[in-house]
Formats: C-alpha cells, sequence, structure tokens
C-alpha cells in the first residue's frame, strides 16, 4: 500500500514507460504480495487443523494429563433434582436463542480429575470408554460449539454413567463446582446404571439441582416427562459381535430368555412355563463349568448345553426381557440387535426414547405379574406383526442403540425438538424404517389431502399447435358450471401450425417420443411410479337404457 | 538507480508481508491464550480429544450378575410396596387402578344414579348420557371396571353459580366409592381468583382425573387426562365438520396471526397478554386485546387501554378467524381456552402460547403435527417462528386439524369416547392402539384395539405401511331359505363365485329355519364351502367376524344374487384400489324430505347414490368387526326384529368412518328384475312396509351418527373400454356387457 502511495504521486504515466524487464519484476512483486495476502488469509480462516494437527502428532493425549482439582470438604452440594421440573419452570430458554437452523448449541466441559481433600478421586473409574465415545461423538457432531458464552445445553465430563463406581457426595460437589454451573440450569448428565443396594433407586441418586437426567431405568415416579430423557443401556457387545440382519420370519424358538440372573420368583414361574410348553421355550442361564470374566459373558447354558450368546438370539421370535435389580437392562440392546422381539416385563419402566419411539410397534409389554399368561398372550399376536415387530426392532437398534453416538445424538434430538417444536422431527421420521420411508415423501403432492368440499375446478389446457381443437375445447368447458379457472399453457414456441388437424396421434414418432420419456422418467423415480387399473370412472347412469334427458351427464359417451 | 528502486521495493515488500503476517495470524493468538489460561491447561480448548489411554467399560462384566444375586427382595414384594406408596399425587395406574375388575367383564363404565334434587349441568348432562350410550355402559356396578360420579363436578370455581357444595361429604357417602378407586372425575374448571389453583375443592382420594386446562406439574403420566376446555353449547353428538373446504397453494391466507381476546392487566396469566401489543402490526400480525370485562375494569386501566380497546373494535373476530393461516392461542388465568378448539376448527392452526399445559389428549395426539409449540418466554420470537414454517408444513398441519377436530372434538361423545377409549388403551395394555391408529385417519375412535394390534389388518394402512391387501376374498352368503331344488339361484351363485380366481372360500351362512342340507347337496366346487348355522338365525349374524374368515376381502351375497364371474372379478379388482370402501352392485340413495322433515331413502334410478347394498357388494372383514362390535345393542337389536335394514346401517357405518361414498361398479341392471320374480325375498320387497321400515331406519340411525354420515356419488366405476365402439375381443371384462 505503502508502494502504491508513492508511486501514484508520479501519476500514471510512469508505467507505459517502464521496460518489459521491469514489468516482469512488478508482476512478480504483486503476485508475491497476493500469495502473502492469500497464505495470511487462509492461516486466519483454517488455523485449528493446522496447529492441532502438529500438535497432535506431539503428545498424545492421555486421560491422565487433565488438570487435578480437588473439592473442599466444605463445597457447597447441589439440591435433590426436583421433580416438579419442566422445560419452561427449570430451563432457560433464553440461552438457546433464535436461530435459522433450529439447532441448539452443545458445551463439552474439559476433562477434570476430581479429587477429595484427601486426594482420593471421585470416580473408582474415572472416564470410562463408553462416556469418552459419547463425548467425542457430540463434539464431533452439529450440536457442538466450543464457545460457552454461546452454548445453550452444558455436559460435564465428569462420568456419571454407572452410579456404582461414584462417590455421591463428591460427585455433586464436584458438579457444582463447574464453572456454569447455575444450579444445574441446562446441563445434562447421562447416567445408565442408577441407584445401590439395597433398593436401586431408578434415578441417578447424585444431587443435581436442576440439571436434566438422561437416564437409563427410569420409573414413572422418578421420570419427569417432557424434562428427563429416557435412554437404554448401553451393551458393549454391541460393539463387538457382529450380528447380520436376519430375515424376519418364524424361528426355531418361540421365547427365548437369556438373562443370567433371574429372581428366583420368576425363573420358577418361567420354568412352569417351559414345562407346559416345551421345546417353544428355551431358557438359557449362565454356565456354571467356564471360568469367570469375558468368555463366560458370551455363552449360555441350558441342561449342559453351550449357546453362542448374543448369536442365539437370532433363533428365536420373542426375547424375555425381565427387570433385575433395576428396570434397565443391557439385554435390551443386544435383544434388538438379534432382532428378536423383547417381551419386556418390568412395570413402571419407561421405555428408552418412549417420548419420541412407538414401542407397541417393535416389542411387547407384559405386567409382571402376567408372566404365567406370556405364552398366551404372544401366541395371540398374528404372524405378519411379528415380523413387523422384528424388522422394527432391528431398525430401533441401528437407529438408537447400537453405538454409544447414536445413543448420545438421540438424546440431543429429543431435547432439541423440545426446544424448537416447530422444527421437530415427526413420527414417521422417528420410527419408519427408511424402507418405507419413500412412500411417505413430505411432498404436498403425497398428504393425504382432505377432499375439497366446495364446487369449483381449475382447468389447465395444454396446447401445441392445434388452435383450432383447443378453441373447441375452451368453448365445451367453459360451459361447465363448475369451472372456476381455465389456464392455456402454450408450448409453442416457433409457432408452425400442422397440417393436419388430428395428426398428433397418429404420428409414429410422437407415440415413440412419449415411451422414451415415460423410461426416462421411470429411471428418475427409480421406480415406475403409475399403476395399472382395470376401471374408469363413469357417470351413475353411463350408457343404461334410461331417458337420456335425465341423466346428469347426457354427453358423455356421446363425444 | 535500478538496483536502489529494485533493493527498495523487495524492503517494502518483505516488510508488508510481515506486517500482514503480524495482523493476520497473530489474531487468533490472544484468544487461545485466554481460554488457555482459564483453566490452568495446556492446550486451546477445542473438540473433545481422542484419549490414547486404554479405558475401562462403564460397567464390569460380572457388575449386574453380581448385584441381581445379592437382590433378596422378592419382584413381588417390591411391587406391594410401590403401589401402597404411590398415591395421591404420585398415583399412577399400577399403585391406584384395581385392573382386576376391567379382567372379568372388559371395560365397561358404571355411571351413579342421579340423585332428586341434585342440580346436573348441561354440560355434565350430555357427558352422562354420552356414557350411558356407549358401549361400555353398564347399569350393574358389580361389572364395572370404571365408575363415573353422576355429582356435577365440572366447574369447580367457588364463584360460579354451577358450583356444587358439600361435594366432599356427598362424595364420602357414597357406598362405592372406595376412596375413588378406578372412579373417573370429570372437570372444566378448577380453582377461583386470585390463584386458579388446580384443586377440585375436595378430596379426589385414588380418582382420576379427566381435566381441562391441567398442568404438566399436577398432571399424573398415564393416570389423568387432559382434556379440552367446550363450551355449554358444544353439541353433544355429530357437531359441525371442520371448515376447511379446500386447500389452496400456496396455504397462505390474508392473515398471518391472529388474537383477539380479554387482557388481564393484573394477576396470574396476565402477562403474555399483556405484551402481545409489541408483535402486532396491523397488516399481517393482527393481535388484539380488551381491558373491557368484568365491572371494575376501569380501576386497573393501564395507559395503553383507550388505544388496545379502540383498536380491538375494528376487527370482526370471526373474519380473522377464517382468514388466518395461523391461530395464537395464549393462557388465560387458567391455561386452557376456547380459542384452541375454535382454532382447530376453523383450520387455523393454533399457535400454543400456554407454558406449562398438558394438551389434550397428550397421551395419544402427536400435537406438533397439528399444532406450533410456542414458549411464552419467547413471544417476540414468534412470528419470525410462524414464517419460517414451510408452506408444505402448514398445508399439513391446517388439514391435521381437521381430522383432529373431527375425529376427537367436535362433540361432547367425541371427547368423552376418547378419553374412555385413551383409558381402556392402558387397561389393553400390549394389545392398545399404537400412536399412529391415533393420529392418522380414521382415528382411534374407529380403529378397535381389540381386532388386531397389528396396521396391515385395518383397511388403512397399506399405503403407509407401503403393502397390499391380502389378493382374496371369501365369499358370505346368506342362506334363508330351505334347498329344496336343484336349480334355487343360491346354487348357481355358488358355482360361480366359486369360478372366480380371487375367491379363498365360500361361507354359506344358514339363517334358515329348516335344517342343514346334507353336504353332497351342494355343489362340487374347486374352493371349499364353509356352512355356519346363524346362531340366533338374526340378520346381524351376517356381519359377524366369523374367524373362518380369513382374507382381507369379504364379498357378501344374498341367496338370491345373480352374479357372473366376471361381474365378481371386475369387482373384487376394483376393491383392492379402493380397500377401505364398499364396492358393489346395487345401489340406493338418500335424500331429505323437505315436506317430512325426515330423510328418505329410494331406490329409483337417480344420477346419484349413496348406498351399495350388501346383497353384492365386496368390503374389508374388518367391518364386520366393526359392525358387530363398535355400534350399540339398541341399533343391532332393531335390525334384528324388523330383519331389515342391515345394509343400510353398515353403509352408515362404513360411511361414518371413511367420510366417503361407497363405490358402485358397473351397471346390474337385472338386479331389481330378478328380485321380484323370487319367492321369498321378493315377497319382502313387495311388501309396502318393508320400504317404510328403511325409511324409519335411516332415521333412527342417523339420529344415533348425531347427523348424516352417508356422501353422494356421482361416478359409477366400469372397465376400461366398457360399452366402448371396440372389438369385444379386446375387452377383458367383454361378459359384463353382455349381461
Amino acid at each position: 500500500m505503502c508502494a502504491s502511495v508513492k508511486y501514484g504521486s508520479r501519476g500514471p504515466a510512469l508505467i507505459p514507460r517502464m521496460k518489459t524487464k521491469h514489468r516482469i519484476y512488478y508482476i512478480t512483486l504483486f503476485s508475491v504480495v497476493l500469495l502473502g495476502l492469500i497464505a495470511t488469509g487462509m492461516f486466519q480462516f483454517w488455523p485449528h487443523s493446522i496447529e492441532s494437527s502438529a500438535e497432535w502428532s506431539l503428545d498424545r493425549r492421555s486421560v491422565h494429563d487433565a488438570p487435578l482439582v480437588r473439592i473442599p470438604m466444605s463445597s457447597p452440594i447441589p439440591e435433590r433434582g426436583d421433580l416438579s421440573c419442566r422445560m419452561h419452570t427449570c430451563f432457560d430458554v433464553y440461552r438457546c436463542g433464535y436461530n435459522p437452523k433450529n439447532k441448539i448449541k452443545v458445551y463439552i466441559y474439559p476433562l477434570q480429575r476430581f479429587v477429595d481433600e484427601v486426594g482420593v478421586p471421585i470416580s473408582s473409574t474415572g472416564l470410562s470408554r463408553e462416556y469418552n465415545d459419547l463425548l467425542s461423538a457430540i463434539s464431533d457432531s452439529d450440536f457442538y460449539t466450543d464457545d460457552v458464552t454461546r452454548a445453550c445445553l452444558f455436559i460435564p465430563s465428569t462420568d456419571v454413567l454407572n452410579q456404582n463406581s461414584l462417590r455421591i457426595r463428591e460427585t455433586a460437589q464436584a458438579l457444582a463446582m463447574l464453572p456454569r454451573w447455575d444450579k444445574g440450569m441446562n446441563h445434562l448428565l447421562f447416567n445408565m446404571l442408577p441407584g445401590g443396594p439395597p433398593d436401586y433407586n431408578t434415578a441417578l441418586d447424585v444431587p443435581r439441582d436442576r440439571a436434566l437426567l438422561a437416564g437409563g431405568g427410569f420409573s414413572t415416579w422418578t421420570y419427569r416427562q417432557g424434562y428427563d430423557v429416557s435412554i437404554p443401556v448401553y451393551s458393549p457387545l454391541s460393539a463387538e459381535v457382529d450380528l447380520p440382519e436376519r430375515q424376519p420370519g418364524p424361528r426355531r424358538y418361540f421365547i427365548l430368555s437369556s438373562q443370567t440372573a433371574i429372581h428366583r420368583e420368576y425363573r420358577v414361574e418361567l420354568e412352569r412355563l417351559k414345562e407346559e410348553n416345551g421345546e417353544a421355550l428355551l431358557l438359557l442361564d449362565k454356565c456354571s463349568n467356564l471360568s469367570q470374566g469375558l468368555a463366560s459373558v458370551r455363552k449360555r447354558c441350558y441342561k449342559g448345553q453351550v449357546y453362542d450368546y448374543p448369536q442365539i438370539l437370532q433363533e428365536s421370535s420373542f426375547c424375555v426381557v425381565l427387570r433385575g435389580a433395576r428396570l434397565g437392562q443391557a439385554t435390551l440392546s443386544d435383544v434388538l440387535q438379534a432382532g428378536c422381539v423383547p417381551v419386556i416385563m418390568a412395570d413402571s419402566y419407561i421405555l428408552p426414547f418412549s417420548e419420541v419411539l412407538d414401542w407397541k410397534r417393535a416389542s411387547v409389554v407384559i405386567p409382571e405379574e402376567k408372566l404365567p399368561e406370556m405364552y398366551t398372550i404372544l401366541k395371540s399376536i398374528p404372524h405378519r406383526q411379528v415380523e413387523e415387530m422384528q424388522r422394527q426392532a432391528r431398525w430401533f437398534w441401528e437407529a438408537y442403540f447400537s453405538s454409544m453416538k447414536a445413543i448420545g445424538m438421540t438424546t440431543l434430538q429429543i431435547i432439541n425438538d423440545r426446544i424448537y417444536p416447530y422444527a421437530a422431527r415427526t413420527y414417521e421420521e422417528w420410527n419408519n424404517p427408511s424402507v418405507v420411508k419413500w412412500s411417505s415423501v413430505n411432498s404436498p403432492l403425497f398428504l393425504p389431502l382432505i377432499p375439497p368440499r366446495s364446487p369449483g375446478f381449475t382447468a389447465v389446457v395444454l396446447t401445441y399447435d392445434r388452435i383450432e381443437s383447443l378453441f373447441r375445447v375452451i368453448t365445451e368447458i367453459s360451459k361447465v358450471p363448475s369451472l372456476a379457472k381455465l389456464l392455456v399453457v402454450w408450448n409453442n414456441q416457433n409457432k408452425s401450425p400442422p397440417e393436419a388437424i388430428d395428426g398428433l396421434s397418429l404420428d409414429q414418432t410422437h407415440m415413440v417420443e412419449r415411451s422414451e420419456c415415460i423410461n426416462k422418467f421411470a429411471s428418475v423415480f427409480g421406480t415406475m411410479p403409475l399403476k395399472v387399473v382395470e376401471h374408469r370412472a363413469d357417470p351413475v347412469l353411463y350408457k343404461d337404457d334410461f331417458p337420456e334427458k335425465l341423466k346428469s351427464f347426457p354427453n358423455i359417451g356421446s363425444l | 538507480m535500478q538496483a536502489k528502486k529494485r533493493y527498495l521495493i523487495s524492503l517494502l515488500t518483505g516488510a508488508f508481508l510481515v506486517l500482514l503476517f503480524y495482523f493476520g495470524g497473530g489474531v487468533p493468538g490472544p484468544a487461545a491464550t485466554g481460554s488457555r489460561s482459564r483453566h490452568g491447561y495446556s492446550r486451546p480448548e477445542q473438540p473433545w480429544p481422542h484419549f490414547s489411554d486404554p479405558l475401562q467399560h462403564f460397567s464390569p462384566w460380572d457388575q449386574s450378575d453380581t448385584e441381581e444375586y445379592n437382590v433378596h427382595i422378592s419382584p413381588r414384594q417390591k411391587r406391594d410396596v410401590n403401589s401402597s406408596v404411590y398415591k395421591g399425587k404420585r398415583c399412577r395406574m399400577q399403585s391406584c387402578f384395581d385392573f382386576s375388575l376391567c379382567q372379568r367383564n372388559g371395560f365397561k363404565v358404571y355411571v351413579y344414579p342421579q340423585q332428586k334434587g341434585e342440580k346436573i349441568s348441561e354440560s355434565y348432562q350430555n357427558i352422562l348420557s354420552t356414557i350411558e350410550g356407549s358401549r361400555f355402559y353398564t347399569s350393574d356396578p358389580g361389572q364395572a371396571c370404571l365408575f363415573v360420579l353422576s355429582l356435577d363436578t365440572l366447574d369447580r370455581d367457588q364463584l360460579s353459580p354451577q358450583y356444587v357444595h358439600n361435594l366432599k361429604t356427598k362424595v364420602q357417602s357414597l357406598p362405592l366409592w372406595n376412596n375413588g378407586r378406578n372412579h373417573l372425575i370429570f372437570n372444566l374448571y378448577s380453582g377461583t381468583w386470585p390463584d386458579y389453583t388446580e384443586d377440585l375443592g375436595f378430596d379426589i382420594g385414588q380418582a382420576m382425573l379427566a381435566k381441562a386446562s391441567i398442568s404438566t406439574e399436577n398432571f399424573r403420566p398415564n393416570f389423568d387426562v387432559s382434556i379440552p376446555l367446550f363450551s355449554k353449547d358444544h353439541p353433544r353428538t355429530g357437531g359441525d365438520r371442520g371448515y376447511l373446504k379446500y386447500n389452496t397453494i400456496p396455504p397462505f391466507r390474508k392473515y398471518m396471526l391472529v388474537f383477539k381476546g380479554k387482557r388481564y392487566l393484573t394477576g396470574i396469566g396476565s402477562d403474555t397478554r399483556n405484551a402481545l401489543y409489541h408483535v402486532h402490526n396491523a397488516e399481517d400480525v393482527v393481535l388484539l386485546t380488551t381491558c373491557k370485562h368484568g365491572k371494575d375494569w376501569q380501576k386497573h386501566k393501564d395507559a395503553r387501554c383507550d388505544k388496545d380497546n379502540a383498536e380491538y373494535e375494528k376487527y370482526d373476530y370471526r373474519e380473522m378467524l377464517h382468514n388466518s393461516t395461523f391461530c395464537l392461542v395464549p393462557r388465560g388465568r387458567r391455561l386452557g381456552s376456547f380459542r384452541f378448539l375454535e382454532a382447530l376448527q376453523a383450520a387455523c392452526v393454533p399457535v400454543m402460547l400456554s407454558n406449562g399445559w398438558e394438551l389434550p389428549f397428550s397421551e395419544v395426539i402427536d400435537w406438533n403435527t397439528a399444532a406450533v409449540i410456542g414458549d411464552e418466554r419467547l413471544l417476540l420470537q414468534i412470528p419470525s417462528t410462524v414464517r419460517s414454517i414451510h408452506q408444505d408444513k402448514i398445508l399439513a398441519l391446517r388439514q391435521q386439524t381437521q381430522f383432529l377436530w373431527e375425529a376427537y372434538f367436535s362433540s361432547v361423545e367425541k371427547i368423552v369416547l376418547t378419553t374412555l377409549e385413551i383409558i381402556q388403551d392402558r387397561v389393553l395394555q400390549q394389545t392398545s392402539r399404537s400412536n399412529l391408529m391415533w393420529n392418522s385417519h380414521p382415528g382411534g375412535l374407529f380403529t378397535l384395539p381389540h381386532y388386531s394390534s397389528y396396521l396391515g389388518d385395518f383397511p388403512f394402512f397399506y399405503a403407509e405401511l407401503g403393502i397390499k391387501p391380502n389378493p382374496k376374498f371369501t365369499a358370505v352368503i346368506h342362506a334363508v331359505t330351505p334347498l329344496v331344488s336343484q336349480s334355487q339361484p343360491i346354487l348357481k351363485l355358488l358355482v360361480s363365485v366359486a369360478r372366480s380366481q380371487y375367491c379363498a372360500q365360500i361361507i354359506v351362512l344358514w339363517n334358515c329355519d329348516k335344517p342343514l342340507p346334507a353336504k353332497h347337496r351342494w355343489p362340487a366346487t374347486s374352493v371349499p364351502i364353509i356352512v355356519i348355522e346363524g346362531e340366533n338365525k338374526v340378520m346381524s349374524s351376517r356381519f359377524q367376524p366369523y374367524d373362518s374368515i380369513i382374507s382381507d376381502a369379504v364379498l357378501s351375497l344374498d341367496e338370491d344374487t345373480v352374479l357372473s364371474t366376471t361381474e365378481v372379478d371386475f369387482a373384487f379388482t376394483v376393491w383392492q384400489s379402493f380397500p377401505e370402501r364398499i364396492v358393489g352392485y346395487p345401489a340406493r340413495s338418500h335424500f331429505w324430505d323437505n315436506n317430512k322433515e325426515r330423510w328418505g331413502y329410494t331406490s329409483k334410478w337417480t344420477n346419484d347414490y349413496s348406498m351399495v347394498l350388501t346383497g353384492a357388494a365386496i368390503y374389508h372383514r374388518y367391518y364386520h368387526f366393526l359392525y358387530s362390535h363398535f355400534l350399540p345393542s339398541s341399533l343391532k337389536s332393531m335390525v334384528d326384529q324388523l330383519a331389515n335394514c342391515e345394509d343400510i346401517l353398515m353403509n352408515f357405518l362404513v360411511s361414518a368412518v371413511t367420510k366417503l361414498p361407497p363405490i358402485k361398479v358397473t351397471q346390474k341392471k337385472q338386479y331389481k328384475e330378478t328380485m321380484m320374480g323370487q319367492s321369498s325375498r321378493a315377497s319382502r320387497w313387495a311388501d309396502p312396509d318393508h320400504f317404510a321400515q328403511r325409511q324409519t331406519c335411516m332415521n333412527k340411525f342417523a339420529s344415533w351418527f348425531g347427523g348424516m354420515p352417508l356422501v353422494h356419488s356421482q361416478m359409477r366405476l366400469d372397465p376400461v373400454l366398457f360399452k366402448d365402439q371396440v372389438s369385444i375381443l379386446r375387452k377383458k371384462y367383454r361378459e359384463i356387457e353382455r349381461l
């Protein structure tokens, strides 16, 4: 800039006098400046990847690098969750703001390692693999923001998925220490295994003020409808075992029970059912002869016979998911993955994502006390419905259960739908497998239009060259009393009147062209959307032996 | 000089670049350092890091096992504990409802007998008579699963003239009260000025509430039912249809968003309406409030009142309602308001501004498909929100308002039945209706879950599921005369129907007093013939949902019907395109008789029809179930006593469900003449009483349905090329023309 001013004072006369050599020199100079500008610009708008990739290769990140935070004994404890919290009372909607994308912004607190005054960590496991997966999935998603001031929802990095590994009081204090905690407003906690012995509460026991809870195993008494989100208990098996989808249909067993630690009371009842119905039921239990540990998780036994789990689930039409100490069971996820219809017996359980998923289409819910009637109840379900449910179960797993990412994204989408209800995903989008999607395209053409109840229609006349017949059509149509408007589409750009009036349909190339059109259109649609019918609509007294003048439409058929 | 100049320029360029680099590249620096210093972290804040260390699973493999084995408390005990602990405000079906009462006799509702001297408001009277006229009603409390008080609980506003005093003692003295267990209490208004609490002013015990304006905090999910606020003029049955007469594309109307109503100035619920003027623009967003209400409004009057009142007078409410795309439904003193139903009926998409209102029938209705749920806190965003809604969505919302209005809200009867059906769904549990049944045509009241829980078994969801009905039909022949000769029309009919390529089986319903004929008397056919002896030999038995009907389609036939195989085939192909309607041959029509002020019935040849008689018609087997289980016994016994009108009733039923006319296929002109020549049936047709009876039936049916459900049609479906001047050899259904 300085340069141009300096030479600018001498006027433009200088430039034409320059030699070719100088011209090249100036061109090079300007290119250098331009390149410099571009490089700076790129650096400006693309700083992170350049910076971070360099940094990543340098230090492999470890959870142990996270800063240590000591919780003072006297640090405040949040209040227990308020059961009357709802979005309009405990959630600050102003933070989400109005945005054209209708998408909430989610902030994740950086990882910290909380310890108490004597240096004992608040959690025995620290960050779990699943919670790490969940948070990285969220940070990779559209919801994520690294700008804490723009965030609408805050997710603590403290892992509370499993209450067993937590020290309740200290965890609560750690939460309250978060810089934006503000009585838990707009904070979201993920918990899959709530409660502890002996009575196993159905919601996380950690006091959490107004924080939203995405919990696995809510009962109707702890679930704050429209505020909390009920999530599944993730099954780590789903990542390890690849069960290919199976065609729906009847399977080898009718009912399968694969849970290992079923309460005695229920096992007795299941065994009685097995006695009554024999081979149709398969009751599996833990293998007693196998060593403990991971291998035993993948095996089930019945009278000394060993079965592979979860593969065996694919051999049954229905799979029992009974409540245990907790209402939410990881088995549900395995069962859905196998395309087996879950038979859920857990009174008062709020099914995962029940706010949006229509579980009636993918599962059978039976009250616990009706366990002895299970067989008759299931037998009464029509075959076609069972197949539909098997398909739906598998689809639910794929879309909403298969990974921590799926679980996290679904949870955020549900909260998003509450904040922007007018842009919420529809029932069809949540519940219809993609196969069906094509038939319910969201376009006004596909809406089940309510037939108009007022008389009147618009006539659209497409014309190409045939002026005479066009006039005839217009005069005829305009006689119709219910005609509201007549629209003529003039398709002739070159204006060359035809020689024969009715030449169009006799013209062979015309029909060939139209056949080509049909093939082209069908290939664009991917299928032939036109349907063949063998009927046509006629007036009621069409061509009947009846006085013509008494007919409503006497001319039809004689045209 | 050249060298000097060159040197200078390169120096300048260098300096320039350095400057650029500093200002450009240096900018992120401070921000990054800022965030760094914040948590004492060595790195800038950024997406969640990808940790390299091996992390543990959140739940050790053996955790659940060990835990479960250590649980000693029996599940049964646990259930008992739950049901004893969770009472009152924490009532749920599991803890406050006795399911065993419903298992014995099904879902039956008992209404307490009305006591002398008790005043009952018109609205509550309508509710009670709806229940008494419904198929759920039982007069025996021993059979009942649900109890409804005859004490008027609708208006619990102490200042209201309808308020019933001493309700507490009256309720407690009821012998069957049982602390409200399995009781349902209807309520429209609760609380009074100034705080409008949702308390009913008496102890409801474990009773369920069907309440208007209920808030999410007080609403006990899956136990209470939120009902809409309706006025005392709301019709008992039938009810007006929605006002949407036609769809316009694009779907915008004169106004974008309107509201006209009272403003309370102070007190509960006044904030939102007081702020509406901020959004009002007098063009396409017209939000009008008036301060004039009550006697002493002048006392509380604020600075805006006069201006607002003047503006308020300028517009006509009904004009705005019918010409607006969206209608604002802000809360009043209570959460619900009449605006809601008014907007719904007028196809004006409701924009809810009533934080914490549990919307009517929220347990089953997906309100996002018919309304815009706004937030009172974000009033100023409302105009831009509604403007951002795409036209396709507006069209979909608008149509859904009409569906919901007609399916659940247009009459007191519908509101009450919907409430009962929701509770029944909870009792039925796994066989209850799915969300799709409630939220798509024809709605939950016509989709009976006992029939099947599978959507594909109903005639309404084929398109949604992407499937087709079963490609076969079952013929049901109604036989009333003994088999004496081999030339009887029923035998000819059997043969020609059996020859149809779509016929799966033929059921002969033997409704004749004479004993069943020997098996060999029936002609040999390629499809099985099943003979069922009618139970009481009554008319209604022809529409029994027999288990032996295995196909989706039923071809219903009279024994003297003359029908060729081609006609059967053609009618069936037409039915496959219209599986929810009656498709058949003999058509009849109804008309309004101005002189007699009643409905008339005609079998004359006319230019339109509204019924297709079930003497030769195909329809979905679901309608057999609906006929037997949906219609009240009063109508069915009328049909049985007259031995007449069953076909009219079936047409009423199907048209009430579909809101569409039946479909007549190619003229079968012999129908009438052959009728006359026949013995048994002909005598009935010749009988003038028979015709008069049918008129009476029509009027009786229309009064039960609350209106005339039949719809006229001017269309008949013929085979393509029917009676066209082309060679007969090119026609597929050529036999039809020869008849």
